[in-house]
């Protein structure tokens, strides 16, 4: 018998799967509940971890065959080089269509205002709304994980959003077995998360597994660093260092991937992915609070964002 | 307890996946519970303990209040309730769990009903002062009604009854009777305090006279999975995948997720509902050819002879194939604010397949708390439970809830709206008969 499953130690019966080959088939299967049942589906890819293996994931899906969707990046206009620069290789790789919505240009037509404190996290929803609008996109993939947040912990896999992409907690329809709902009506869209599931172990454990190519910023590297809010945040155009900060140069790496100016590095020398992985093992930080400013804002500020329409 | 670098090792091995439900009211400290498996299990975090700890402050408690780990959204935590199902996420060197929280009011049914759809196992909490109450029989029957293989009865607060046996004995003994005349397979009955820690993930000083495992113990050991040899095997089709390159010009592959029981090359299979027959010529797991597959694998069936199968289908061995019934009898909880109602028109999704469905009559309404039935109740509203008869515009080939979960159970929906209406079980509600009273001699043989 050739499988690739993982071998299952303790009591278990020869039909247990591994956790990551549970995962990953409920992953495939939401991924074909979507191509069978939406018309326009599209994948937000940043070129940050969960999109890239939300996107492995899709090419397993599918095989031999190309995927059948296309892709959609919200660019901030301050995203790190080494991640667009993956971005565009994976797509080239899979021969993908990429579209990408920019923050940036919304606000050079002055469609939007730049926040005092330099953060375009927030500025995302308008563009993705919009992009969402104008593609006539019916089903939006997106990394998010129910571990991440207290507000992510009651998310459903198949989000229903309305036509101002607005998420009300009251309206989510139960979600029973493994039957998803898709239905919507014109002008709605679902948001579907296939990693619901996946805790940041699981998705370093399965890059692992399947030898996954990371952008290099995930992996220990020396960087200009300077210290806000209690984080290492790169110098850059977007707005830092201020004169009162000061930068040093550090070994440091990334546990998420976002706007430059509210994620934050942390000290690492975890320079292969075996490495990585014991460091958030051994971690007593969420990668959320080690790393980003945005949802330190309030105790019910992803709550807030999610409603407006965020990821 | 092992040395951190030994539970890293263990950690990152290949574990197997629990799914459970928590079912209890915020007075019985489900929450409490809740947070102290994540807690002792060193799954919370430092930031979100100092989260908790500086909320807890605010509100003016001394010691941190666990139940805040959970209670995710603005409007719970302003009325200290849990409204929605939410999930939670922890490891042990053991396993890895993913927990349906659902919140234990009357009014929620239908999340409890949610929670339990996916449960392997469910945990019932009472409270050792209070013993076998309305509500914790409504849970037992909501696990019966869900065919939840394992069910936990925690008998929570035995630090305020004095640890004391006899009361423990009592109430496990009235619960377990219960629950199994509901066919409820397996009871593990455990006696904690989820404030003081005892019997949750570390064994209890405090109560010597138990030797059962904790908790956790409990949920790291129990089966995860099932044999699947004496299982039908089912295969709802998703989606076609015909790549249709110079590499793969004639490929033809039906991609699906294996809902029960296991498959093998060379297997003699049947497609419903249309009852043509080949082979299957492979199976590929995601890229590589297996000779055998089974649930939950997504995997693709490749099949010997060209016949016409798409999304919908659902493929089974030539020897095992449920009857196709355009009649469902079943029992629903019903999900959504609108009420359902006889000649109602509805959608039914059943696997992959969406048929257009009317509601022909509802025979009887259950009252969870003892079970006695209110025939012809003519509606049901929302966390009502009931029986239905629905006419499908097609055939559809449904198994029995209690032979197969998945590809036993439906959803209703409006076509209006898409909202989800109903959630659907095919055959006979319980296992076992009850003994319920009997609203009148019509009434429907539970």
């Amino acid at each position: 018998m050739t499988t690739s499953v993982d071998v299952v130690s303790g009591t278990d019966s020869p039909y247990a799967l591994s956790h990551l080959d549970a995962l990953e088939s409920e992953a495939v299967h939401i991924f074909r509940e979507v191509a069978g049942e939406f018309e326009r589906p599209v994948i937000l890819f940043s070129g940050g971890k969960d999109s890239i293996v939300m996107l492995h994931l899709a090419l397993k899906a599918f095989a031999p065959a190309a995927v059948p969707f296309s892709l959609l990046h919200v660019d901030t206009g301050h995203n790190f080089p080494e991640v667009l620069e993956y971005r565009d290789r994976a797509v080239a790789r899979h021969g993908l269509r990429l579209h990408v919505a920019s923050v940036q240009e919304y606000i050079d037509r002055g469609a939007l205002k730049e926040r005092p404190d330099g953060t375009r996290n927030p500025l995302q929803t308008v563009p993705l709304t919009e992009a969402i609008q104008q593609h006539r996109f019916d089903a939006v993939f997106g990394g998010g994980r129910r571990d991440e947040e207290k507000a992510r912990a009651k998310e459903r896999v198949f989000s229903l959003r309305d036509e101002f992409s607005q998420w009300d907690p009251r309206r989510q329809r139960p979600e029973l077995w493994q039957l998803y709902n898709g239905r919507h009506a014109p002008g709605e869209h679902v948001r579907v998360f296939p990693l619901s599931n996946w805790t940041e172990l699981d998705v370093w454990q399965y890059i692992q597994r399947e030898r996954i190519e990371l952008p290099e910023i995930y992996f220990a590297h020396e960087r200009e660093v300077f210290q806000r809010s209690g984080m290492w945040l790169t110098a850059g155009e977007w707005g830092g260092p201020k004169a009162t900060e000061e930068t040093e140069k550090r070994l440091v790496r990334y546990r998420t991937v976002g706007d430059m100016s509210c994620t934050g590095a942390v000290d690492s020398d975890a320079t292969t992915l075996d490495a990585v992985i014991a460091e958030i093992a051994a971690s007593r930080l969420t990668e959320r609070g080690a790393t980003r400013a945005d949802d330190k804002m309030s105790e019910a500020a992803m709550e807030d964002r999610k409603r407006e329409g965020y990821f | 307890m092992t040395s951190t670098t030994e539970q890293l090792a263990a950690q990152l091995s290949a574990t197997t996946l629990l799914r459970f439900a928590t079912a209890g009211s915020v007075d019985d400290g489900k929450s409490t519970l809740v947070g102290r498996l994540l807690h002792d299990s060193k799954s919370v975090l430092a930031d979100q303990l100092e989260a908790v700890e500086a909320a807890s402050r605010g509100r003016g408690q001394e010691t941190p209040d666990l139940a805040l780990l959970t209670d995710g959204l603005r409007a719970e935590r302003e009325q200290g309730i849990t409204i929605d199902v939410a999930y939670r996420y922890f490891a042990t060197p053991r396993r890895r769990f993913i927990l349906a929280d659902t919140p234990g009011h009357v009014q929620y049914t239908r999340n409890m009903v949610t929670g339990a759809s996916t449960a392997e196992l469910t945990v019932v909490l009472v409270d050792a002062r209070n013993g076998v109450v309305e509500q914790t029989r409504r849970h037992a029957a909501i696990a019966a009604l869900l065919r939840v293989p394992h069910v936990v009865l925690a008998v929570n607060k035995m630090d305020l009854v004095d640890y004391a046996e006899p009361v423990f004995a009592a109430i496990a003994e009235e619960f377990t009777a219960y629950a199994t005349e509901l066919g409820v397979p397996e009871v593990t009955a455990i006696p904690i305090s989820a404030l003081a820690g005892d019997n949750v993930v570390e064994p209890s000083a405090r109560m010597d006279w138990y030797g059962g495992p904790t908790v956790l113990e409990h949920l790291e050991t129990v089966p995860a999975s099932h044999d699947l040899t004496g299982c039908h095997a089912r295969f709802p089709v998703q989606y076609v995948i015909r790549p249709q390159t110079a590499e793969h010009p004639d490929y033809r592959g039906y991609a699906g997720q294996i809902a029960a029981g296991t498959f093998r090359v060379g297997e003699p299979v049947t497609v419903l509902p249309s009852g043509r027959t080949s082979t299957v010529a492979g199976i590929d797991l995601l890229g590589e050819p297996v000779d055998v597959a089974w649930t939950p694998q997504s995997v693709t069936l490749l099949l010997a002879d060209d016949i016409d199968v798409s999304r919908g289908d659902i493929v089974v061995p030539s020897g095992d194939a449920p009857a196709t019934t355009q009649d469902v009898e079943a029992t629903v909880c019903h999900v959504a604010d609108e009420p359902l109602t006889v000649g109602q028109r509805v959608l039914l999704k059943h696997t992959t397949r969406t048929v257009k469905a009317i509601v022909k009559a509802i025979p009887s309404r259950l009252t969870l708390d003892d079970l006695s039935q209110h025939p012809e109740p003519g509606r049901l509203v929302a966390n009502d439970i009931g029986r239905v008869t629905v006419r499908t515009a097609e055939p559809l080939a449904l198994d029995s809830y209690a032979d197969s979960r998945r590809t036993g159970s439906f959803l209703l929906i409006d076509p209006a709206d898409g909202t989800t209406l109903a959630a659907g079980m095919a055959g006979d509600s319980f296992a076992a008969v009850a003994e319920a009273p009997a609203a009148d001699d019509e009434g429907w043989d539970f």
